[in-house]
């Protein structure tokens, strides 16, 4: 085993999440695909939300959460789904975040391992390193990633001061097998017999797991919370029963709510059983992702005082259905007639880059605010129409600077929007032309308030 | 500051218009050629006796080279004017103030648009590059949010609004009808206007300015010399522009009820012009009713009448042909057509047919005779961020 190349036990030191607001209800696609479904609800990133712009919220959530003590010494973005390829996506999150020009910000996209490849580079370097790991799972309708996958968004703060969780042990089991694949380009995503994958996890999980517990020195009888993230529902189960942890011990999936969000799961689910946990458990998360990843962590005293400023449990809570046909052509599945105005005009790249600190890093980012008016545009260009616009002040700061802005509006429906509605900002994609995101702010309605645990 | 104006020192001789609407078979030159050669008629002038000229075009053309080709025009300085739908009287600022410096003896204003060559319906900005922040909401959303938030402000009941709007496109519409070169010529009622299904916040497509191919234009000398091209010349009172730096759309005071431009507009108009009491000195007012709450809000800041009030006023039909101030006697942007450059010059032509007696029967003015002064007013851009122009102008 490698260790940390610091000092101090390095360990997670905050964590955001970021769940789209809609879902779409697995029982809805049966009737339209003729096939596939199934029972619950999945995440499901809106028009306007990539993975890049899901991993900005997230990782706002993980830097407000630390009522910006923690500032990231780097910045890894992991996904199978980048917006862009042949360039640094993490790029426009180090934007959003304001990150210091010194702060190198990396991808690690292709896998779900990718997600675990970026957070051991973490724990083995120095200093604070935000990993963000952000994920779409679409496939073709009717078809298992559909069913099983989920939208989201995870961002995992490691360093070593004050962790809320130790890392106490990080074993891994790699060899070449192949169970899911996908020529770049290709809309879906191919398994091999679910059996052969099933087998292979089973024996690289067990080995894995078997040698963190020795590396940490507890038994599975003094493992708190197992969470089983990647591969399929099927090998994910068959995994856990037989890891000699409890049952009770093992950690829900999402499954009936979020679905698997590829990259973004292991995330994903140790944040939610972080937001559970009591100081001084033992968490293990066992990835299976080519391979397996065993990483075993305890929880500290320092986990009382770490209050989530958007926690998973509020934002299950807060969500609204998205129509099988609406989701379809959200994700380019089901052609719809385009609205007959003028395309949006590609951005200019010297423009975006002088106006950065604004477009990006928007400075009332943080900042709620109350709608003051607000009409609805059916003639607008949208990519999901109709427009949703508002007039937003902002409420006052402490040096009594409030501010207006004219304002699109996401995550509500037309008859949802009223005068005196409390809004926050929220990183968008407002259209892409000609290959290039446009990325800018959008206010949504305020759900997911702050809670204590 | 100052802003002195040129009350009295520069008079319109000759006017032309084309008709407003979709004209498939023609282009900008062929509309620039009818608007120039009705002007040119109308001041008993040639092309080569005006000695500059003034283009205003929103997005259908750039340069002087533009009007100096259609027209042949032969070494004569063209300048291609710009200023969003204030455009056409922007044209006629420059005209009026070029002959007023003693610069030039005769100028020709001119306005255009081609916009039904486009491939969409509306009004589309062509794109300037740049970093992808800018609002992407139509102007017609914009100005929606006006009508809403003057029924707040005044406790206008939602319906009784719903009921003053449609009475402005209503009316716009009836005036319209009796103009041969307007784009709509259907009169509408109230209640079938009333029923139109909304696009854009409250508003439905009637609510909104005809969008319309078109052309018109001007000629202006020194007043003094006015009288050898016409009897009854259009004496330039007053013209007055303001440009808002865009303050409205980030200031949390501006609640969406007053256009802060027009108002200033108006007020250096009327100090240019020594005019009052708007409402009784006027004989008409062409304002810009790109949208009817637009209109509602314009008559207040143009002080034809108090704040809160104009919604009752238009019930009260006060702004109608027989009223006790007409506005848009000739159908306005909504019945008349908003080809962009040419509206502002659109405008001055009604005044120019009704203070002179001209206008046909149907559509004189009930103040025809009795006062001689017109206001036209033209604006660009959005509630929060507008250019405003208004113009006195008069027969004597």
């Amino acid at each position: 085993m490698a260790g940390p190349a610091t000092t101090g036990p390095r360990g997670i030191t905050g964590w955001g999440v970021h769940l789209p607001y809609r879902r779409l209800d697995r029982s809805a696609i049966k009737a339209v695909a003729g096939q596939g479904g199934g029972t619950g609800t999945r995440t499901v990133a809106s028009y306007d939300e990539d993975t890049t712009t899901m991993g900005a919220e997230a990782a706002r959530a993980a830097l407000r959460d630390s009522d910006g003590k923690r500032r990231p010494d780097a910045l890894w973005f992991a996904t199978t789904e980048p917006a862009y390829a042949d360039r640094t996506n993490a790029n426009a999150i180090h934007a959003v975040l304001r990150l210091d020009r010194g702060v190198p910000a990396y991808d690690a996209v292709g896998s779900v391992r990718s997600a675990l490849g970026a957070l051991r580079a973490a724990w083995q370097g120095n200093g604070a390193v935000l990993v963000v790991a952000s994920d779409t799972r679409t496939g073709l309708p009717g078809g298992p990633d559909e069913a099983a996958g989920g939208d989201a968004a995870a961002a995992l703060l490691i360093g070593d001061d004050d962790p809320v969780a130790e890392i106490v042990a990080w074993e891994s089991a790699t060899e070449e097998f192949l169970d899911r694949w996908r020529a770049p380009g290709d809309a879906r995503s191919r398994l091999w017999e679910e059996r052969f994958g099933e087998n292979r996890y089973a024996d690289l999980a067990a080995e894995a797991l078997k040698l963190a517990l020795g590396s940490a020195g507890i038994e599975a009888g003094e493992v708190s919370r197992l969470i089983v993230a990647g591969g399929t529902e099927r090998s994910a189960s068959a995994v856990a029963r037989k890891s000699g942890v409890p049952s009770s011990q093992v950690a829900d999936r999402l499954k009936d709510t979020v679905g698997n969000p590829g990259a973004a799961q292991p995330a994903l689910l140790l944040a939610r059983e972080l937001e559970e946990a009591e100081p001084g458990q033992n968490i293990v998360l066992l990835t299976l992702a080519d391979g397996a990843d065993a990483i075993v962590l305890r929880t500290t005293d320092a986990l009382r005082n770490y209050h989530p400023a958007k926690p998973v449990r509020s934002q299950l809570a807060a969500s609204g259905p998205v129509a099988y046909g609406r989701y379809l052509h959200w994700r380019g599945l089901l052609p719809v007639e385009p609205p007959r105005r003028p395309e949006p005009a590609r951005v200019s790249s010297p423009a975006a880059n002088r106006n950065a600190g604004y477009k990006f890093g928007f400075p009332r980012s943080g900042t709620q605010g109350t709608i003051v008016t607000f009409t609805i545009d059916k003639l607008s260009y949208s990519l999901s129409p109709p427009l949703v616009f508002a007039i937003v002040d902002f409420d006052p700061a402490p040096d009594g600077a409030g501010g207006r802005m004219p304002v699109e509006l996401t995550d509500t429906d037309p008859d949802d929007v009223a005068i005196g509605g409390r809004v926050e900002m929220t990183f968008r994609r407002l259209a892409t032309s000609d290959g290039i995101h446009n990325y800018f702010w959008k206010a949504r309605p305020v759900r997911a308030a702050r809670e204590e645990k | 500051m100052a802003s002195h104006g040129i009350a009295d020192r520069v008079a319109i001789i000759g006017m032309g218009c084309t008709r407003f609407g979709e004209h498939w078979d023609k282009g900008l030159d062929e509309l620039l050629q009818a608007a120039a050669g009705e002007t040119f008629s109308s001041a008993g002038v040639t092309k080569d006796d005006v000695d500059a000229y003034w283009f205003g075009t929103a997005q259908s053309a750039m340069s002087g080279i533009a009007l100096a080709k259609p027209l042949g025009l032969a070494g004569k300085p063209v300048t291609r004017v710009e200023n969003y739908c204030a455009t056409g009287s922007e044209a006629l600022r420059q005209a009026a103030y070029a002959v007023a410096s003693g610069a030039y003896d005769m100028a020709m204003a001119i306005g255009g648009e081609k916009v039904k060559d486009g491939g969409y319906q509306g009004l589309n900005a062509f794109p300037i590059p740049g970093d992808g922040t800018a609002r992407s909401v139509t102007a017609a959303a914009m100005f929606s949010m006006v009508a809403p938030a003057y029924a707040r402000k005044y406790g206008v009941d939602t319906g009784e609004m719903k009921k003053a709007l449609a009475r402005v496109a209503s009316k716009n519409h009836r005036n319209g009808a009796r103009n041969p070169r307007a784009q709509f010529r259907k009169e509408y009622s109230v209640e079938a206007l009333c029923a139109m299904p909304a696009v854009a916040g409250g508003l439905s497509v009637f609510d909104c300015a005809g969008v319309a191919d078109g052309a018109a234009a001007a000629i202006v000398v020194r007043a003094e010399d006015a009288r050898k091209y016409t009897d009854k010349p259009l004496i330039i009172k007053a013209l007055s522009l303001v440009a808002g730096n865009g303050g409205g759309l980030e200031d949390p005071s501006y609640d969406y009820t007053t256009f802060p431009e027009v108002a200033a507009s108006a007020r250096d108009a009327y100090a240019q012009a020594g005019v009052k009491d708007p409402r009784r000195e006027l004989a008409m007012v062409e304002c810009h009713d790109c949208f009817t709450p637009t209109e509602v809000v314009l008559t207040e800041d143009l002080g034809l009448t108090g704040r809160g009030t104009a919604w009752t006023e238009v019930l009260k039909g006060t702004f109608d042909l027989e009223g006790e101030v007409p506005v848009n006697p000739d159908g306005g942007l909504k019945a008349f057509g908003h080809p962009v450059g040419a509206s502002g010059l659109r405008m001055m032509f009604e005044a120019w047919l009704q203070l002179r007696g001209e206008a046909p029967d149907d559509r004189r003015i009930s103040t025809c005779g009795n006062r001689k002064l017109a206001l036209t007013h033209n604006l660009g851009g959005y509630p929060g961020e507008m250019v405003s122009f208004v113009s006195i102008v008069g027969v004597e």
